[in-house]
This record gives structure tokens, sequence and C-alpha cells, in this order.
């Protein structure tokens, strides 16, 4: 395996880069929708029971379906790589965003608007600060998931490790299918530790100490 | 208390502003368009500067009057103004601003350290960083909480009735006219809500605030209030007056149910503990001669010698037998001794005596320094001078009352009965529409 990775070492390293790139970017645009859906969700508490179930629905889609669901829409390419990635890593964080908006306790939300402050900074200053724990663990759980969402999604010809995996696959018996799939594999698995690692550590920072466990 | 008054207007550099007046003009409210309502038709007038204690069997719409000030709740109709101004017709935000809020636990911002969480109105008010440094330590010192070792802790890091205190100087950081407080010290236990009912009666002393406060225990209620509002069910006034007046005369049934049937010895949370005279009993200093000490107190009859420490204030009092076997006065710390400040209610003293099982317990003044001992006997003597007072007032006051219903022209048309008119006592009967 190592001459196959020193032989083609710069071509792993751009698809990793992909790789992370197309899971970054997804998870940050998802987490930015979920926590808005969130929000609305949690303003209205008959939409809670709804949410909770349409994530847990929603993850049972299997993947490839999805693509295929997607790429007669937008085309083969990066795109349907994102829409899919993004759309199943909104779910988990919508799901703990839910859980964690709804479970701030309710005497602290009156509280912060007994003081005299606006529903958006109430938001942005309390109720988020205090659901963003539980936010973040919603986030690794689907930085994860995305991870491996994104190695299917290089069946729409998306970037990434996903790429070396489906030509191991289609090559079985070749000379260097075994060594395509095990790198694709092992890359998507190393990122994976590490980008956990990395939200760990985001997670520290991001998190108050009077809240941290 | 250790409260320092000069710096307190000065670090703020705010001059002493004083309490607004609070007017509720029939205000009702609904909830449920069938059904009654959780207030019906409440007219109330809460002059500036007093402490108002709501009290009532739970449901009776005591919060829902309290939030409908600061307008956390609307009510259905009905008008409430502050100095004559009607709550409606500013910026809920800048109201609420204006209006210190105190609810129970203190529901401080966990995730907020203690600093931050008192700072929360003076930055929305974006008052200057050095202005709001100094508001804040000034607070901290004024509820008894060391800014040097609390300022920067956050709120799990506080025993419950720390967090509390701070619950209670977030609600007084901008120097509000009107503060509301809804059983504030609900869940803490009866000690420490003792202490923390003395710092509000001396922080109120102090400021003379416009406080509304909710509570269940009409002992907090007698303690605090200038004067106690007792509802029922749909917020209707079963009396409103001072407790003196309430104790000694209740208006109904339902108030003489509610105020209980020991009201005689209720008196002892209306008679401060400075009220009956202090007893001197022998002290000694930390590192004195234990002989010396034991045989002043032999002479002076005395069972036990208070200790104090170098800035006078007391530190434990032990018995003539423990003191026998010293040579020195040590400056061991009782943290079990019976300590009450000279403001504190006749009741607390003697808690504290029942929880300290002594027959005595000593008396502190301004930072804690030693004035003297009351003993157990002293308060039961107290006691039944005051039941008989209370007898002989209750008597005079109800015949006068008989004579001042027959006496009375009853308004024309009005629904209010003769009970009524002992809601608002010093005022006429037009303050009540
Ligand atoms: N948000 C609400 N929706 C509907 N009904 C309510 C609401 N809040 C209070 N109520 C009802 O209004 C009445 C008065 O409630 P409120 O909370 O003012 O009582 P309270 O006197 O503060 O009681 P407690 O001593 O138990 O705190 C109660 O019957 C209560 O059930
Ligand atoms: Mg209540």
């Amino acid at each position: 395996m190592w001459p196959f990775i020193a032989e083609r070492w710069q071509d792993i390293a751009y698809r990793m880069y992909q790789h992370t790139s197309l899971v970054v970017q997804s998870v940050v645009l998802a987490t930015i929708i979920a926590i808005l859906l969130a929000l609305l969700v949690t303003s209205r508490r008959s939409l809670v029971p709804f949410a909770n179930a349409i994530s847990s629905v929603g993850l049972t889609i299997p993947s490839f379906a999805l693509l295929g669901l997607l790429l007669p829409l937008v085309g083969i390419g990066a795109i349907p790589s994102v829409v899919a990635v993004t759309f199943y890593a909104v779910l988990p964080i919508l799901r703990n965003a839910v859980v964690g908006l709804d479970g701030v306790n309710p005497a602290l939300v009156e509280s912060a608007r007994g003081m005299g402050m606006s529903p958006l900074m109430t938001f942005l200053r309390v109720r988020l600060p205090l659901a963003w724990p539980v936010i973040l663990a919603g986030l690794r759980i689907s930085t994860q998931m995305s991870m491996g969402v994104a190695a299917i999604a290089a069946y729409a010809l998306g970037p990434g490790l996903g790429g070396y995996i489906f030509t191991g696959l289609a090559q079985v018996g070749g000379a260097n299918a075994i060594n395509y799939a095990l790198v694709g594999t092992l890359g998507v698995i190393l990122l994976a530790l590490l980008l956990d690692a990395l939200l760990v550590l985001v997670g520290r920072l991001t998190t108050s100490k009077g809240i941290r466990v | 208390m250790s409260t320092t008054s000069t710096s307190a207007t000065t670090a703020s550099g705010s001059q002493e502003r004083h309490g607004a007046e609070l007017v509720f003009d029939s205000v009702s409210k609904r909830y449920a368009a069938k059904g009654r309502p959780a207030v019906d038709s409440l007219s109330l007038n809460i002059p500036a500067g007093e402490t108002v204690m709501f009290v009532g069997p739970s449901g009776c719409g005591k919060t829902t009057s309290l939030k409908m000030i600061n307008r956390l709740i609307e009510p259905t109709s009905g008008t409430i103004t502050i100095d004559g101004e009607d709550i409606r017709s500013k910026d809920v935000d800048t109201l609420r601003r204006s209006i210190g809020y105190v609810i129970q636990g203190g529901s401080l911002f966990p995730h907020m350290s203690v600093r931050d969480n008192i700072a929360m109105v003076p930055r929305l008010l974006k008052w200057d960083k050095s202005r709001i440094d100094a508001r804040v330590e000034e607070l901290l010192e004024m509820v008894s909480l060391e800014p040097g070792r609390y300022a920067d802790r956050y709120p799990r890091e506080l025993s419950g009735g720390q967090q509390q205190r701070v619950g209670v100087a977030r609600g007084l950081a901008a120097d509000p006219p009107v503060v509301l407080m809804d059983e504030p010290f609900g869940a803490v236990d009866p000690i420490t809500r003792q202490r923390l009912q003395d710092e509000l009666l001396s922080i109120q002393r102090e400021l003379g605030k416009t406080i509304v406060c909710v509570t269940h225990d009409i002992d907090e209620a007698i303690k605090l209030g200038d004067r106690i509002l007792i509802l029922q069910e749909g917020a209707q006034i079963a009396q409103y007056d001072t407790p003196e007046n309430i104790l000694a005369a209740p208006a109904n049934e339902f108030v003489e149910d509610f105020v209980g049937a020991g009201s005689s010895l209720k008196a002892l949370s209306l008679s401060r503990v400075d009220e009956v005279e202090l007893q001197e009993t022998t002290t000694a200093r930390v590192g004195e001669d234990a002989r010396a000490a034991l045989a002043r107190a032999r002479s002076a009859g005395d069972r036990g010698v208070v200790i104090l420490d170098d800035r006078h204030r007391p530190i434990a009092w032990p018995s003539l037998r423990e003191l026998q076997y010293m040579d020195r006065i040590p400056a061991t710390r009782d943290d079990r001794l019976p300590v009450v400040d000279r403001r504190a209610t006749l009741n607390d003293a003697l808690d504290e005596m029942l929880a300290a099982s002594q027959d005595g317990i000593i008396v502190t003044g301004q930072r804690d320094d030693y004035r003297g001992i009351v003993r157990f006997e002293q308060v039961t003597a107290y006691v039944q001078e005051a039941n008989r007072n209370a007898e002989r007032a209750a008597m005079s006051r109800l015949s006068t009352q008989e004579q001042q219903r027959v006496d009375a022209e009853q308004p024309s048309g009005a629904t209010v009965d003769a009970d009524r008119e002992r809601v608002e006592p010093d005022a006429t009967a037009e303050d009540l529409r």
C-alpha cells in the first residue's frame, strides 16, 4: 500500500482537502439552516414533535436514493453532493437544536425578557449559548455522518475520497482495487477523527465555563 | 450588612433616587375567553418608596398581577401607571429596563459570571465600562458578597443563598425606582431566608425603592412589608393595610384564617431585637488570659463569655465549664454561634436560639460589631406584654370601627361594602376608583 500512496500522495492529499472542504461547508450551511429552523419550531410549541418526526424519518432515506432523486434535478457534479450532504447534515443538528433550545429553563428566558432584552438579544445572549453544548453534540454527529455521506456523494462525480472507493469497487480483482478502496476508506476515517477532535476543541472554546460539564 | 452608603452614591455617579408611585386602575386579566378572570378589576395604590407584599392562596393571581406591571403579561383591560405615566406609553423594553425584576432562586444566567449577570441591564442601558465595574462592586458589597472573591464566579459556584443575593443585586443594578420580586426567598432554607430578609430590609432602608413582592409566607410579609395586600381568588382584595393593623384587626374571616390563629405570636415578627433592652454579659478578647475572664464572669454571675475578635466582632460564646480548661482565649470561630442583627425580628432571634439550643442570643450592629445579648426570658416577657397590648388595641379599634361604620355615609350606588373602606386606610374612597 505504501508505494501506492507514495506514487499519488499529491492526489490523495488534494482529495482529502476536497472531502474536508465539502463536509465543512455543508455542515456550516446545515448548522445555520438547522438553528434557524429550530428557532422557528421552538417559537411554536406545537411544531416540536413534528420537527422531531421529520428529522428521524429523514435519516432513514438511503443516501443513494436521495442522490438518485437529486441527479435529474441538479445534474452531475459538486452541487448534488453539497445538497445531499447538507440535507443529511441538517437533521441531527436540527434535532439537537430543538431539544437544546426547548430545554432552556423558561424562567431564564422570562427573566431576560423581564430585564428588557429584545427577543433577538434573548436568543443570541441567553437561549443560544445555553443550548450550545447540545447543538454542538448534534454537530459532531452530523460531521461524522457527513463524512460517509460525502463519500457516497462521489457517485455523482462529486469531489473527494469517495472517488477512490468507487474506483476500487469498480475494479474488483484489478491490481490496485484493494489499495484504492482502502486508502479511500482509511482516509475518510482519519479525516473524521481529526474533524471530531477539532470540534471538541471548538466546543471547549465556545462553551461558557459556567455550563461546561 | 457592610453597606457603604457614601461610596454608594459616588461610585454609581447617580444621585439618590426614590421609588415611584404605582397605581392599578380596574385592571383585569382573562387567560381564557370563558371562565373567571385570573385578575378581576384590581384597583390599588402603591405609594412611592414603600414595600408592598402580595399574599394570598395559590392561584389567586399574585404573579399575574405582578407581571402586568412589567408587561410580561398584558392586562385584558384597565390601566397601570407609574408616577402617573401609563406603562403602555413607553417602549416595552425601555419600560422593563427601568423596573427591577427578581424571581425565585435568583434565576441567574448560568453561562455568565456574577459580574456579567449583574451588569446585564447597565450594559443594555449602555453605561460606560468603569461605571458598570464600580456599580457591580458596590452592589456585591451591598449584598454582603466580597467582590474580589465572587465577581468572577459562575452561578453554579455559589450556594443557593448567594445566588439569591446576586439575583437581588441584579434587580437593583440600574437603580430602578420600582422593583418587582416574585417569591424571592422561596427556595432557600429558613436561616438563610432570615438573613436575606434582614439584608433586604437594610438595603431598602437605604434606597427607598417601591418594592412589590409576592410571597407565600405571611411571616415574611409581616416582616418586610410596609403594607400587605391580602388577595382572594381573582385577585379580589381581602385587606390592604399595614402589618400592625392586619394583625390587630383582620378585615374578615378569610384574613383571620390566612394570618393564622396564633396572630398574637405574630407580634414577634413585628418587633425588632433592638426594641428589647440588650443585656450586658462578660466579654473577652482573643489572646487574653482565660482565667481572668472566668473570674470576671463568675463575679458577674454570667454563664458564659462572649469572645470578641480584634474588630469587636463576636466569634464564640463558650460556657464557663468550657473556659475552665483554657489558658488563653482561642481565636476559634464558632460557625453555629447564635447571632442576629439588631434589626432582626424577635421571631428570628427565637429561631436562632432554638436552632442553637441556647437560652440567649448575641446581638450585633453595624459591621457585625458586638452590642449585647438578649435572653430567652426577655423574649417571652415581651410576647406576653405584646399580647396584652394587641388585645387592648384590637378591642378599641373594633369599637371605633363600629362607630365609623354607623357614621359613614354610604356612597350612592356604590357596590363597595363597608369593608372595602379599609382597603386603603390612609386614602379617601376616591383613590380606590
Ligand atoms: N399562562 C397562563 N395561561 C392560563 N392560565 C393561567 C396562566 N398563568 C396563570 N394562569 C391562571 O391564572 C390564575 C392566577 O395565576 P397566578 O400565577 O397569578 O397565581 P399566583 O397567585 O401567583 O399563585 P401561586 O401562589 O401558586 O404562585 C391561576 O388560576 C392560574 O391557573
Ligand atoms: Mg405565583
